[in-house]
């Protein structure tokens, strides 16, 4: 392999891992606080949708990325009050609401179907961009490549060393003993499904406005689901669903790779593998743990306060 | 000028709660001076949960008022009450597993929790002031019983506190351990703090509390300074004239072995399980053996070996002559072997089944199921019978099991059992939860299939019990059993180093005599 195709694979990895880091990062919060919503696919095409048709009809970015943010807030919003109010099964509303999400995105953008835009560029900062192997992984990403990150530390901040996310721990833990002593639960678990929903709409336009800069049908291909997988085998620990994104875009990029270099699998078997890979990877480390003591042990349980 | 008198620290007046169908508080009044230890007494259902929730702001009163340091208060939630001062250890702990002990406390104080280091230097500070010692940096989970109720103690003291709730502290802890939380909360009412001291264990309160307040349905029955009354009194105040509450049983010896378990180890596959070691026990028809224990010390594992839901290796568990220990539960009740679990709601009877349906669940052994058809007639005689023979207070054999109190849901569970004329009975903590009256009745129906020749073995957290019924009691601890020995031999001493796993024979301390308990309430 020459240099030029190692530098194109890691600038790859990290974007293609992206979306898929940012989605897991709101489900991860959410999680913790005791919420398990299944809705991720369809919040992420519901903002891959909005955001694709408010940039194509105003022609600004951020303007989409924006209401690709308030899109996937409303539709965690009716998850959170089904769950929260009418204390419906978790599963089940996540479950409906990704269902809702690929056919509403569906039918709200069938008039959009490959019209083009144009998509968030890349940074390009002269020489650190054009560095042999990590140039461009490391100095030539687009804007919100930086952002994940961003938002990567900042949700590893508040989980590992905030007083707000000791807060959000033990009321994903025990929600009772929290009521008890007087913290937020209600509070703090909508705070958590919001936070997940708007993750989901800003992960949909980065798919739909940068990676691949249109819109189509059910474009975010499982991502949804392999956000929610790579929680679970992550341990709920922010680092490792970094390093499980990371491995997905890799994985991703591997299988073209390979089918560039003519191997004679066929290509539905190699696109299978950034799926096989990064469960794998995440099921090997996340074994001989005691599965108690790491899942927030309340997860999927709705509150009912008691008066 | 005149001298004003020091208003009480808290007043409660008046103070109703109605839930759907209950009267949970009805017209309460209570006064708790400044430096004073105060009991709470009552049986189950009796209201001093509701209110004691309505001091720490955790349910609104319908009516009444709250007097703090003579002033009108309305405790708006649990964080109030902190600011104010009132700190609450609940019976049912609300810590947090996996977290550490300071991040507990943190999350408790709010904003005045400041940095973890210091929390953790002022955590140890207190501790060792008041002689609980306590490692900040462990998390919860791997804490016994007794230092996670120093956990929720600590977690008041660190706060600058003025009254102090706490909610049947003693039910988890050993006579060595109670008797060092008498010391801790004697020095904290020394130096000014209110102790309200929610119990129903007579001897602790006349140990302890100036006064008691007496609570039965829900009103106040009596008030009265324990140290002058005896705990007979006591009871009364409690349960009422017309139930009985004081009875000593003869202790007997047994005849042959019906139970016999030889070394049996067991490895638990649960995280947090014990594993058995090296368990001898022997359970003679005609007898009670009881084994005491603080909760988590292998005393589900050992319950789960015998009755079958875990199955130990060939040549460990005997029944009579038969090698019991790789055979399923049903095969055990089928040779004579019946079983009490702890959980009434779950596993001793399905919730939302009728009792007709539960009596089935296990009786169907005894003719109640010909050809795989259920004999619904006789079923339904059969769970008339029960409600009957053990006074079980229901609607009729219709009625769900969860819609029966603890008290006459065990009740019909212990004669369900009972009624199966086992050969050996195994209780798992026959009385927990359960009012004054529905225990006799309980004990007094042991002891009868004592005396029918049947062996008994009772698993309990509750010492009285135990040195009540038992004629044979030990102790288990961290999986290991201690030697049994016949209870007039015994003491609460000894008991306490057994459920502490002191297990040598301190022949040098002369053993307490224990007829003086056996006649008190339990």
């Amino acid at each position: 392999m020459d240099i030029d195709l190692i530098t194109n694979i890691l600038y790859a990895m990290v974007r293609t891992g992206t979306p898929l880091l940012i989605v897991a990062l709101g489900e991860l919060i959410c999680e913790k606080s005791g919420v398990l919503n299944l809705g991720q696919e369809g919040m992420m095409l519901m903002g891959a949708v909005v955001g694709f048709i408010v940039t194509l009809s105003t022609g600004s970015l951020t303007l989409g990325f924006l209401a690709a943010i308030l899109a996937g807030i409303l539709m965690s919003l009716i998850f959170g009050v089904i769950t929260m109010e009418l204390s419906a099964n978790q599963v089940a509303t996540g479950l409906a609401l990704t269902i809702f999400g690929t056919g509403l995105s569906a039918f709200i953008g069938t008039n959009y179907v490959g019209k083009p835009i144009t998509g968030l560029e890349p940074i390009d900062i002269p020489v650190l961009t054009d560095l042999p192997i990590i140039g461009r992984m490391l100095f030539g990403q687009d804007l919100l490549v930086y952002l994940s990150l961003a938002l990567f530390g900042g949700v590893y901040w508040f989980i590992n060393h905030s007083r707000p996310g000791l807060i959000l721990k033990a009321v994903g833990e025990n929600p009772h003993s929290a009521n008890a002593i007087g913290l937020p639960v209600f509070k703090v678990r909508y705070l958590a499904i919001l936070f997940g929903g708007a993750m989901a709409g800003l992960a949909g336009s980065y798919l739909s406005l940068a990676y691949t800069p249109l819109w189509m049908e059910n474009m975010s291909a499982g991502r949804g689901w392999i956000a929610l997988a790579l929680v679970v085998f992550a341990s709920w620990k922010a680092e490792r669903v970094l390093l499980g994104a990371w491995l997905f875009g890799l994985a991703s990029i591997l299988h073209l790779v390979f089918q560039g270099m003519g191997f004679s699998v066929s290509p539905n078997l190699l696109a299978t593998l950034p799926y096989l890979a990064t469960i794998a990877v995440l099921v090997i480390l996340s074994s001989n743990q005691n599965s108690r003591l790491v899942a927030p042990i309340s997860l999927g349980k709705p509150f009912y306060a008691k008066t | 000028m005149p001298q004003h008198p020091i208003p009480p620290r808290l007043t409660l007046r008046g103070i109703t709660k109605q839930y759907p169908g209950c009267l949970a508080n009805d017209d309460i009044h209570l006064n708790i001076a400044a430096a004073e230890i105060h009991a709470l007494l009552g049986e189950n259902g009796a209201g001093k949960s509701t209110l004691m929730k309505v001091i720490y702001g955790l349910v609104k009163p319908d009516r009444g008022e709250i007097l703090w340091d003579g002033l009108p208060l309305d405790v708006k939630d649990p964080a109030h009450a902190r600011k104010l001062g009132i700190g609450m250890v609940f019976q049912h702990f609300s810590l947090f597993d996996t977290l550490t002990v300071t991040e507990n406390i943190a999350l408790a104080l709010g904003d005045d929790a400041g940095d973890i280091p210091a929390l953790a230097s002022r955590i140890r500070s207190v501790s060792e002031k008041y002689g609980m010692a306590i490692n900040p940096d462990r998390q919860v989970h791997t804490l016994s019983v007794g230092e996670r109720q120093r956990v929720e103690i600590v977690r008041c003291l660190v706060q600058d506190i003025k009254l102090l709730i706490l909610d049947e502290p003693t039910s988890v802890l050993t006579p060595q351990e109670v008797d060092t939380l008498f010391v801790t909360l004697r020095q904290l009412a020394s130096e000014g703090c209110s102790i309200l001291f929610i119990s129903h264990k007579l001897n602790e309160v006349k140990a302890l509390c100036h006064r008691a307040t007496v609570l039965r349905g829900g009103r106040v029955s009596g008030a009265c300074i324990p140290a002058e009354e005896d705990t007979l009194s006591m009871a009364r105040l409690m349960v009422g004239e017309n139930t009985p509450v004081s009875t000593t049983y003869p202790k007997v010896l047994g005849t042959t072995p019906t139970l016999t378990v030889s070394n049996l180890n067991l490895h638990s596959h649960d995280a947090f399980g014990v594993h058995l070691k090296q368990l001898n026990l022997q359970v003679n028809a005609g007898e009670i053996v009881g084994i005491a224990g603080v909760a988590g010390n292998g005393q589900e594992e050992l319950l789960a070996a015998l009755s079958g839901e875990t199955r130990a290796s060939a040549g460990h568990i005997q029944f009579a002559d038969t090698d019991i220990g790789p055979l399923t539960p049903d095969r055990r009740r089928a040779l004579g072997l019946a079983f009490v679990p702890e959980e009434r709601l779950g596993r001793g009877a399905v919730p939302e089944m009728s009792l007709t349906e539960n009596a089935l669940l296990t009786g169907f052994l005894t003719g109640l199921v010909k050809r795989g058809m259920v004999a619904w007639k006789k079923t339904e005689a059969f769970a008339d019978q029960i409600i009957a023979d053990y006074k079980v207070k229901t609607a009729g054999r219709h009625a769900q099991a969860d819609s029966l109190s603890g008290g006459n849901l065990q009740k019909f569970i212990i004669g369900r059992e009972i009624m199966q004329k086992p050969r050996l009975l195994i209780a798992a903590h026959p009385t927990w939860g359960v009012d004054i009256g529905a225990a006799t009745a309980i004990h007094k129906a042991l002891i009868e299939l004592r005396d029918q020749g049947a062996a008994i073995l009772v698993v309990s957290e509750d010492i009285d019990e135990l040195f009540l019924i038992s004629d044979r009691i030990g102790a288990i601890c961290d999986g290991r059993l201690s030697p049994l020995k016949p209870t007039p031999e015994s003491s609460i001493a000894e008991l306490g180093r057994q459920m502490a796993g002191d297990f040598s024979d301190a022949a040098t301390i002369s053993p307490r005599p224990t007829t003086s308990r056996a006649g008190s309430l339990h």
